[in-house]
């Protein structure tokens, strides 16, 4: 279980990072925390010639708070995430998801950036950052663009991020005040990726939902926006033929594979109960 | 022999500076067993589940298998081998798996007593749920973990002065 040889590269800015990356194409992978990435090269499943780690890059990391936006360095580790007590106060679903991610270890070392860049079906960000509708900061060689966490997955592994360009940050629209919230995930055991996961963002006003927000962990090749359920929900008073139909349309957007976790049957299934349970998690969070 | 260039690596590993030239691929686990013959810290699962090759680098647990030695250029790093009090006596934490009967076959005990020295730090008083949590990523397979609970419980208790409630089961 070694890597293969790679040279290694600790650039100090972004610039220098990009500079690395142009130069070697896609030869080069950027390591951040490295808990996709280094068990995948012991696997020689992955074997990168030049290694870029970005831990010496001190723009990568930190949460700002912007008022309407929070934006938060790719750098972020989980630790950090759970932490953050700006997070716990504007966007607690964040805290939520990051403590249902691996163990303490990996997430003392596992960060943000890594986690909606990677590509992994698996992972639990990128469904949240749908959900929260962010948008990701990518640094290029011809400068820096947005793309929407909504836009950026292609199929396992494969997003809008180009092999010379960088995720730096990620930028996330601060739910209004009194929302609420849940990201449910069941898993096998601890530091298990998802056999179905649900996030949910609602905003209630006087028993109505005013807005929702509903997106979906590893049950297809990328994370799902589930815009038809969100839309069935948002101006229903949950009651239950209404549930009952949004659940069945996030059910119609699934392709699991069948797996370990299960068939893809039962996978689809799991999708809607998460659904169900963090619909009615979060409608009881909600103030209003 | 390879024609990739060897890297400088400087670390402080249990209160003592160290520095070699390594292979960029060469994993933590490996540079403190092979290159500072630091073998408490195991190799067992090598692929970041099991935790028997926990260190403490820079205040935050982290699993050596999944982490390069170049990324821990000029961390401060503690392991099983630093734990002792400075006179040579058990620490809180060796006691309590001692007394508590923390371990059977012991290959994960320096791992458990390494994560359960940063999570005392950060939490000196835990509670029972967060004891299992903070351990979540070290597993055990002859203690059924009940005892590593209390051994937890017993230096947690020990170290804040109060009285050490439960036995071992």
């Amino acid at each position: 279980m070694i890597p293969g040889e790679f040279t290694y590269h600790r650039p100090s800015s972004v610039a220098e990072a990009v500079a690395i990356l142009v130069s070697h194409g896609d030869e080069a992978r950027p390591l951040s925390g490295g808990h996709s990435l280094i068990p995948m090269m012991k696997l020689r499943m992955a074997a990168p010639e030049h290694l870029v780690d970005l831990a010496g890059i001190a723009d990568l990391k930190g949460i700002s708070d912007g008022g309407a936006t929070i934006s938060i360095g790719a750098m972020t580790t989980q630790n950090e995430l759970i932490g953050s007590d700006l997070l716990t106060q504007k966007l607690p679903i964040i805290r939520e998801t990051s403590l249902l991610i691996a163990d303490p270890q990996i997430r003392y070392m596992g960060t943000l950036g890594g986690n909606v860049a990677n590509g992994d079906p698996g992972n639990d960000m990128p469904g949240l950052m749908q959900c929260l509708n962010a948008s990701y900061v990518l640094a290029g060689p011809d400068g820096e663009r947005e793309v929407a966490a909504r836009e950026f997955y292609e199929a396992a592994y494969f997003t809008a991020l180009a092999p010379e360009e960088l995720l730096t940050a990620v930028k996330i629209p601060v739910p209004a005040a009194g929302h609420g919230y849940a990201y449910e995930k069941l898993k096998r055991k601890v530091g298990d990726y998802a056999t179905a996961a649900a996030a949910v963002i609602l905003t209630m006003d006087g028993g109505t939902v005013s807005s929702c927000s509903i997106a979906l962990t590893n049950v297809a090749d990328t994370p799902l926006f589930a815009s038809d359920a969100s839309d069935i929900i948002t101006g229903s008073t949950l009651d239950s033929a209404t549930v009952d139909r949004a659940v069945a349309a996030a059910e119609a957007i699934t392709e699991p594979a069948s797996d370990g976790r299960g068939p893809a049957e039962y996978r689809t299934k799991m999708a809607g109960i998460m659904v169900r349970r963090a619909l009615a998690r979060a409608a009881e969070r909600a103030n209003g | 022999m390879s024609d990739i260039e060897q890297i400088p690596v400087t670390m402080t590993v249990n209160g003592k500076k160290v520095q070699r030239f390594v292979e960029p691929r060469t994993l933590l686990i490996h540079f403190l067993r092979e290159e500072l013959n630091l073998t408490g810290p195991h190799i067992g699962c090598e692929t970041s589940h099991c935790g028997a090759c926990t260190v403490e680098m820079n205040g935050m647990s982290v699993k050596s298998c999944t982490l390069f030695a170049a990324q821990a250029n000029g961390a401060e790093m503690t392991t099983i081998e630093g734990m002792a009090n400075a006179d040579g006596t058990l620490s809180a934490l060796q006691e309590g798996f001692r007394e508590m009967h923390g371990l059977q076959c012991g290959y994960c005990t320096p791992g458990m007593i390494t994560r359960a020295h940063t999570l005392l730090k950060e939490n000196p008083n835990p509670t029972e749920d967060e004891i299992r949590m903070g351990i979540a990523g070290n597993l055990c397979r002859c203690t059924g973990y009940q005892n590593i609970v209390k051994a937890i419980q017993y230096a947690a208790a020990k170290l804040n002065g109060t009285d050490i409630q439960e036995a071992a089961e």
